[in-house]
């Protein structure tokens, strides 16, 4: 075998693009079904909309734009050669990351709490429109947080690969990838947020 | 490595040396004509399998009545044979085996642009794959709802459905990751002088329907997750009595599955393009439309879905609009059929195998194709729906659309592949064989349809005996010509003459490398194109 290794840091940076449509398209399902069932029961989307925490749902909104800032700039250092500050600003991305999933915990807690949950029987028992409306938050975000723990997975790995100097300030394209599957999760909830918590109240 | 053993893994090809012993060579393997050959022998294995089921449901009808089983293994029989076919066999058939074999040496790369993603996408296909064959014995029971999955009943039956969802899920990644690799291989891979306008015509069909596998799958992902969701939490997004609607599962599963026959057929298109020039010793007439026409199926496709759902419940309008936008899409099918024609014509024409299955393809793939007008138009869609004339309809342009271009693809390219030759005098009666159990099989479908046998119920009236016994008829002369065929060609690989590097006289890149080809098809020599696919005087075939 030839040792021919092949190298081709745009062709990498395209398959990443394509991938990051790929997943909006497979978030896009469910905003289809957001649009359609929001048209048919406007009333109750707002009924059941407004029972939804503005701030449990803003301060993940902060969480995530921070974890996202941190990632942008930790490419730039990693570029610098300042490996020790990127992987200090990656294991601040994951903190976010746990933040968020921490600060999701509390907000589900709550609302299983008041009987509101996929299968429930509480939700047989509410207007159709209402349930939903809970459903598809649910589905949307329980998608979307899956998201988040694999975001923070592939951060980790990136990690690891660049404290055993596989990644490095000359061949940083894994850490860009990584970045930008993170902005990914980050944009999507950039639409889940107003769509679910601000424009429904 | 001494100088013999040098010369006889020269003359092996990509056979000779794996990185690791034995098997675990071919299955932990990178090398794409590797990968293709994985995907090759488990899609025929399937098709084999799916071809079985098939036999089997036509010896059901063939009398009213319970024949050889009742409706729920009737039921779960058909279902089978669906989910094959479609997810095991005809959307990876052509692009994950053929794709794979040839594709990169057609733009004169060593390999796709990642090949471990590639394997990776192997191993996804296997693994839904078994997963679809665990959900047959386990849970309650093989699925029973047809391939389309619809709900309500879907969400409800007691059969294995999550898993066969979960199976589709994975299936559909392993489609994703190979589309993805094709579009930035075909975009950053070409060789030096390989401009877009030289790229052979069935590099351009890959490129069109990988496209449609990046951007359409996702869509089929998030239904399935949907439908798992639905079954495991009770998520009711599809639940009337939850406010959910089953018509929008149907919308999104056709948003994937209708440019999903477009994944499954412009491959074969592109398969045809590239035979008929080299058997009628002819450049490709109307090249540019060919591309412009992949490209303008792969797009006007993508938004004709709800022609399957006429009988619905939707808005007149909406059936209107589709209906209208249907007719758009027979328009570039149109262009590539009178292209095809008119290479032919005057051509200097071969009948060898490759060029009989392709001329298939053309007769078979326009007469499926007009019935589907009648199924777009939406007055005539109403009376012929769920009936037999669309099963007859879609085999017409699936299997003989497809099915033939994969025929045609093997007798094309396998010889290249193997480097031997199968026995074209057997080739040529297995295709005759296999053509005349066809127009019997799928013709007495049509027309039992159109008379008004529902599809999908394993008793009919005494009325329909006679047509179904015509067909059964015909799906045992075309279960012998597949077997006379795939016998001829594994003799071919085995004890058949060796192959020349170029047994056909094509003049794109494939044919200019030993046959099989080398590990890394042109090594360190990296190919200089400097003319077209199809340029048969420059490249020194005429």
């Amino acid at each position: 075998m030839s040792a021919h290794v092949h190298k081709d840091d745009t062709g990498a940076r395209f398959g990443m693009w394509l991938f990051l449509f790929t997943e909006l398209l497979l978030f896009g399902g469910l905003f289809i079904l957001y649009a359609v069932y929001l048209a048919r029961y406007p009333r109750e989307f707002v009924t059941a909309g407004s029972q939804l925490n503005v701030w449990f749902g803003g301060a993940n909104t902060l969480v995530l734009l921070t974890s996202s800032l941190l990632v942008a700039v930790s490419i730039t250092t990693l570029r610098r050669g300042q490996v020790r500050l990127t992987l200090t600003l990656l294991g601040g991305t994951i903190a976010c990351a746990a933040l968020f999933m921490i600060n999701k915990y509390f907000e589900w807690s709550a609302k299983i709490g008041h009987g509101l949950y996929p299968g429930s029987e509480h939700l047989h028992e509410i207007p159709p429109g209402e349930a939903v409306f809970f459903n598809i938050y649910y589905v949307t975000t329980g998608l979307h947080g899956i998201h988040v723990i694999i975001g923070a997975l592939v951060l980790a790995w990136t990690m690891a690969l660049i404290k055993s100097g596989r990644v490095h300030a000359d061949d940083w394209i894994v850490l860009e990838n990584a970045g930008l599957y993170w902005h990914l999760v980050d944009l999507i909830w950039i639409f889940i947020f107003p769509l679910y918590y601000l424009i429904l109240h | 490595m001494n100088e013999t053993a040098a010369t006889a893994a020269t003359g092996r090809g990509f056979f000779a040396e794996g990185r690791y012993p034995s098997v675990f060579g071919w299955i932990f393997s990178t090398d794409h004509k590797r990968i293709g050959l994985l995907y090759l022998w488990c899609i025929v294995t399937f098709f084999g399998v799916g071809v079985l089921l098939g036999l089997l449901i036509r010896l059901e009808l063939f009398a009213p009545g319970e024949t050889i089983m009742g409706a729920q293994a009737y039921n779960a029989v058909f279902t089978l044979h669906g989910v094959i076919m479609i997810f095991l066999f005809i959307i990876p058939g052509i692009p994950a085996a053929f794709g794979n074999l040839i594709m990169p040496i057609q733009v004169g790369a060593r390999d796709v642009a990642f090949p471990k993603l590639n394997l990776l996408s192997w191993w996804f296909y296997i693994g839904g794959a078994a997963l679809a064959v665990t959900a047959l014995f386990t849970g309650g029971g093989p699925p029973d709802t047809g391939w389309t999955f619809y709900v309500p009943f879907a969400a409800q039956t007691t059969t294995n459905v999550s898993l066969a969802a979960v199976a589709v899920f994975i299936l559909g990644f392993s489609s994703i990751l190979t589309g993805l690799n094709f579009v930035v291989t075909i975009h950053r891979l070409r060789a030096e002088g390989m401009t877009w306008t030289r790229l052979p015509l069935f590099t351009w069909s890959l490129y069109a329907t990988a496209w449609i596998q990046v951007l359409a799958t996702p869509v089929l992902g998030i239904t399935v997750a949907l439908l798992f969701a639905e079954r495991l939490l009770g998520t009711g997004l599809f639940d009337p009595a939850l406010g959910g609607d089953p018509i929008m599962f149907q919308h999104l599963f056709w948003i994937y599955s209708h440019p999903a026959v477009y994944i499954m057929v412009l491959p074969a298109m592109g398969v045809v393009s590239d035979i008929i020039p080299v058997f009628a010793r002819k450049p490709a007439f109307g090249y540019k439309a060919i591309v412009v026409s992949s490209l303008a199926i792969a797009f006007a496709g993508s938004l004709v879905w709800a022609h399957h759902m006429y009988t619905s419940g939707m808005s007149d309008v909406a059936v209107m609009v589709f209906s209208f936008l249907t007719f758009i899409v027979a328009i570039p099918s149109a262009i590539k059929v009178f292209n095809w024609l008119a290479t032919l014509y005057q051509g200097s024409i071969l009948l060898d195998p490759p060029l009989l299955y392709a001329l298939s393809f053309i007769l078979l793939f326009t007469i499926g194709g007009l019935s589907g007008l009648v199924l777009g138009a939406a007055a005539t869609d109403v009376h012929v729906h769920d009936t037999y004339f669309v099963v007859g309809h879609f085999h017409f342009v699936m299997f003989g659309g497809t099915g033939m271009a994969f025929f045609a693809a093997m007798h094309y390219w396998l010889p290249k592949i193997y480097g031997r030759m199968y026995d074209k005098a057997v080739a040529t009666v297995a295709w005759g064989t296999i053509f005349i159990g066809f127009c019997i099989l799928y013709i007495a479908m049509k027309v039992v349809g159109v008379m008004g046998m529902p599809r999908r119920y394993y008793d009919y009236i005494p009325e329909f005996t006679g047509l179904n016994q015509l067909a059964t008829f015909g799906s045992w002369i075309l279960g012998l010509g597949l077997i006379l065929m795939f016998v001829n060609l594994i003799v071919g690989i085995r004890k058949g003459p060796p192959a020349p590097a170029n047994p056909w006289g094509g003049a794109s890149l494939e044919w200019q490398i030993p046959s099989p080809p080398p590990t890394e098809n042109f090594g360190e020599d990296d190919p200089v194109v400097s003319h077209g696919p199809y340029d048969f005087k420059k490249a020194g075939i005429l």
